[in-house]
C-alpha cells in the first residue's frame, strides 16, 4: 500500500535548502545592485565638496585639467547623450517595430526562422566593433553625403547606436504582438477587417505598452553605450550643436579621462559623479520599462 | 454514406456546401460533406468533441485559411457563388458572413468601439450615423438597457454573458446576412445561456443562423434543422424534431440519447 506521509527529514531539509540556495542568489543580483550604488555614490560625494551641485548639473563647460580654473559642468555631455540617444531610437524605434509587426504578422515561419536569430546575432556584436563599422564605413559615407571634413559626427554616434537597440526593440516588441490573443485576431477579421487593419487598430494598440518599453529598454541601452560612442562621434567638448558636429557623451568622457586622472582628485570624484547619473538614468529608464511590461501582461490576462 | 440520411430543407437555400473535404496537413478532419443551409432558419451542428464542427463553420467564412496547412476540397455556394473561387474578396465575404466565438472575444475597447469597429474599418460614417449603429445593434442583442449609461467604458469590464452579447451586437452592426456561432454559450453561465437561445431565436426572422453546439437540449431548443457530424463525417441532416425523435441513423441515436460523446 502507497503511503502519503513524509519519508523522513531528509526530504525537508532538502527542498529547504534548495529554497535557500534560490532565494540567496535572488538577494545578491540586489545585493551587487544596491552595492553599486553605494560605491558610485561614496566616490561622487567628494566631488561636491569643490564644486556646487549646482554647477555640476547646470553648466556646459567642462575643463577639469585647467591650471587656472578647473571647469566640472556636465550639461554639454549630458545633452550630447541626450541628443545621440534620441538620434538612435528615432531610427530604430519606427524601423524596430516594422519589423516586429512583419516577423509576428507577414512572415512566413520559414523567414522568421532565418530573421529571428540573424536579428539576435546582431545583439551579439562587440560594440568595438561596431565602432570600426562607424569610423571605416558609416563616418565616411556621412562625410560625403553632407560634404564635412570628417564623419565622427553625433549623427554616425546615432546610427550605430541604432543598430545595437534594434535587436531589444525588435525582440520585445515582437514579444508583445505575438502575445495579443488569436481571438482578438479573429474578432477582427470575422468582422471583415484586413490583415494591416486588424495589425493597426487591434494587435499595436493591444501590444502598445510593451512596444513602449521595448523603445524604453533600447533607450537604456544606447544611454550606457560607450564604446561605440567613443569611437563615432569625434568627442568634442563643446556644447552640441547639431547631429553633424562632433559630440561627447557621458560615457565616453568617463572612458577617456578615467584612465589618466590622479587618484582622489576632485576630477576623479566628479567622474563618479558622472557615472552615478548614468546609473540614475539608466536606473529609471529600465525601472518605467519594467513597470509597463508588467502592466501590459496584466492587462492581456 | 448513405445519402437518404441527407435530407433537403425546404425553403429557399442560402448555403450549398458540395462534397466538401478539409485537412490540416496529412489529416483528413471533414470528409465529402455535402448539405444545403436554408434561409431564415437556425441550423445546428451537433457531434462529439473532435468531430469537425468547428472547422465545418470556419469554413463557411473561410476563417480556416488562418491556418497554414488548411486545404479544402469541393465548393461552397452563398447565394449561389461559391466562396472558395479565386476571385473572392474576404472582407465582403466575412462582412455578409458574420461569427461569433466560442469565448467572448471583446476588443480591450469601448462598448462603443467595439461595435463600432466593424463599421470603422469600412467606409467612413458620420458619428451619429455610428451611434445610431450602435444602439440599433446594442438592443438587437438585448444588452442596450444594460449599458446604454456607460457605452465607453471598456467591454472587458463586462461579465461574460454580457461579453458574449456585446460580440453578437458587434457581428450584427456590420449588417451581415449569415451568421455562424462557434458554441457561443460553453463559456457563460445558464442564464446568460437563456438569454443567448431566446436572441437566436429571434435572429432568424432577419438572418440565417448555423450554430456549433455540444449542448444537445440546446440544439434541440434552438434550431430548425440539425446536422450531426461524427468523425469528419455528416451522418445525418434533417429537421431538428425528426433528429431527436426519429433519428434514422443508429448511430445518431445514441448521440443523442447518450450512450457516446
Amino acid at each position: 500500500m502507497g503511503t502519503v506521509k513524509k519519508k523522513g527529514v531528509l526530504g525537508d531539509l532538502k527542498e529547504s535548502l534548495i529554497q535557500k540556495i534560490f532565494q540567496t542568489s535572488g538577494l545578491l543580483a540586489i545585493i551587487v545592485l544596491l552595492g553599486i550604488f553605494a560605491l558610485l555614490l561614496y566616490t561622487a560625494i567628494p566631488a561636491f565638496r569643490e564644486v556646487s551641485l549646482k554647477e555640476f548639473l547646470t553648466s556646459t563647460r567642462w575643463d577639469p585639467t585647467s591650471p587656472e580654473k578647473p571647469e566640472f559642468g556636465l550639461l554639454s555631455m549630458l545633452a550630447s547623450t541626450i541628443m545621440v540617444t534620441i538620434g538612435a531610437l528615432l531610427i530604430a524605434f519606427p524601423v524596430g517595430v516594422a519589423v516586429a509587426a512583419y516577423l509576428s504578422d507577414v512572415a512566413s515561419p520559414r523567414v522568421r526562422e532565418i530573421v529571428k536569430p540573424v536579428v539576435e546575432l546582431l545583439a551579439a556584436i562587440p560594440s568595438v566593433v561596431v565602432g570600426f563599422i562607424g569610423i571605416t564605413l558609416v563616418g565616411p559615407m556621412i562625410a560625403k553625403i553632407f560634404n564635412l571634413s570628417h564623419g565622427l559626427t553625433a549623427l554616425n554616434g546615432s546610427l550605430l547606436l541604432a543598430i545595437m537597440a534594434l535587436p531589444t526593440i525588435i525582440s520585445i516588441s515582437e514579444d508583445s504582438l505575438n502575445a495579443v490573443p488569436i481571438s482578438f485576431v479573429e474578432a477582427s477579421l470575422a468582422l471583415g477587417a484586413n490583415r494591416w487593419q486588424t495589425l493597426v487598430r487591434v494587435k499595436v494598440p493591444a501590444a502598445l505598452s510593451g512596444i513602449i518599453a521595448s523603445l524604453m529598454l533600447g533607450m537604456g541601452r544606447a544611454i550606457g553605450e560607450t564604446m561605440t560612442v567613443l569611437m563615432a562621434t569625434g568627442n568634442a567638448r563643446a556644447f552640441p550643436q547639431g547631429f553633424l558636429q562632433s559630440a561627447r557623451t557621458l560615457t565616453a568622457n568617463i572612458a577617456i579621462e578615467l584612465g589618466e586622472v590622479p587618484y582622489y582628485t576632485t576630477h576623479y570624484y566628479a567622474l563618479f559623479a558622472i557615472g552615478l547619473v548614468l546609473f540614475i538614468m539608466t536606473f529609471f529608464v529600465n525601472l518605467t520599462a519594467d513597470v509597463i511590461l508588467e502592466k501590459q501582461k496584466r492587462k492581456l490576462q | 454514406m448513405e445519402s437518404s440520411y441527407i435530407a433537403i430543407p425546404e425553403g429557399q437555400p442560402k448555403i450549398q456546401v458540395e462534397n466538401l473535404s478539409l485537412s490540416y496537413g496529412p489529416k483528413l478532419v471533414l470528409k465529402n460533406i455535402s448539405l444545403v443551409i436554408p434561409e431564415h432558419r437556425v441550423t445546428a451542428i451537433i457531434g462529439p468533441s473532435g468531430c469537425g464542427k468547428s472547422s465545418l463553420v470556419r469554413v463557411l467564412n473561410r476563417m480556416n485559411d488562418l491556418i497554414p496547412e488548411a486545404r479544402v476540397e469541393g465548393r461552397v455556394l452563398i447565394d449561389g457563388e461559391n466562396i472558395y473561387d479565386r476571385d473572392v474578396d474576404l472582407v465582403a465575404l466575412r462582412k455578409k458572413v458574420g461569427m461569433v466565438f466560442q469565448k467572448p472575444n471583446p476588443f480591450p475597447k469601448s462598448i462603443f468601439d467595439n461595435i463600432a469597429y466593424g463599421l470603422k474599418i469600412g467606409n467612413h460614417r458620420s458619428r451619429s450615423e455610428l451611434e445610431q449603429i450602435v444602439e440599433r445593434s446594442l438592443r438587437q442583442a438585448a444588452l442596450w438597457d444594460e449599458v446604454k449609461d456607460r457605452l465607453h467604458q471598456n467591454a472587458l469590464k463586462l461579465s461574460g454573458g454580457q461579453q458574449q452579447r456585446l460580440c453578437i451586437a458587434r457581428a450584427l452592426a456590420v449588417e451581415p446576412e449569415i451568421i455562424l456561432f462557434d458554441e457561443p454559450c460553453s463559456a457563460i453561465d445558464p442564464i446568460a445561456t437563456a438569454k443567448v437561445e431566446e436572441l437566436i431565436h429571434q435572429l432568424k426572422k432577419d438572418y440565417t443562423v448555423v450554430i456549433v453546439t455540444h449542448n444537445m437540449q440546446q440544439a434541440a431548443r434552438v434550431s430548425d434543422y440539425t446536422a450531426f457530424l461524427w468523425l469528419g463525417e455528416l451522418l445525418e441532416y434533417d429537421r431538428t424534431e425528426k433528429i431527436f425523435t426519429n433519428p434514422a441513423n443508429k448511430m445518431t441515436e445514441n448521440y443523442i440519447t447518450g450512450r457516446f460523446g
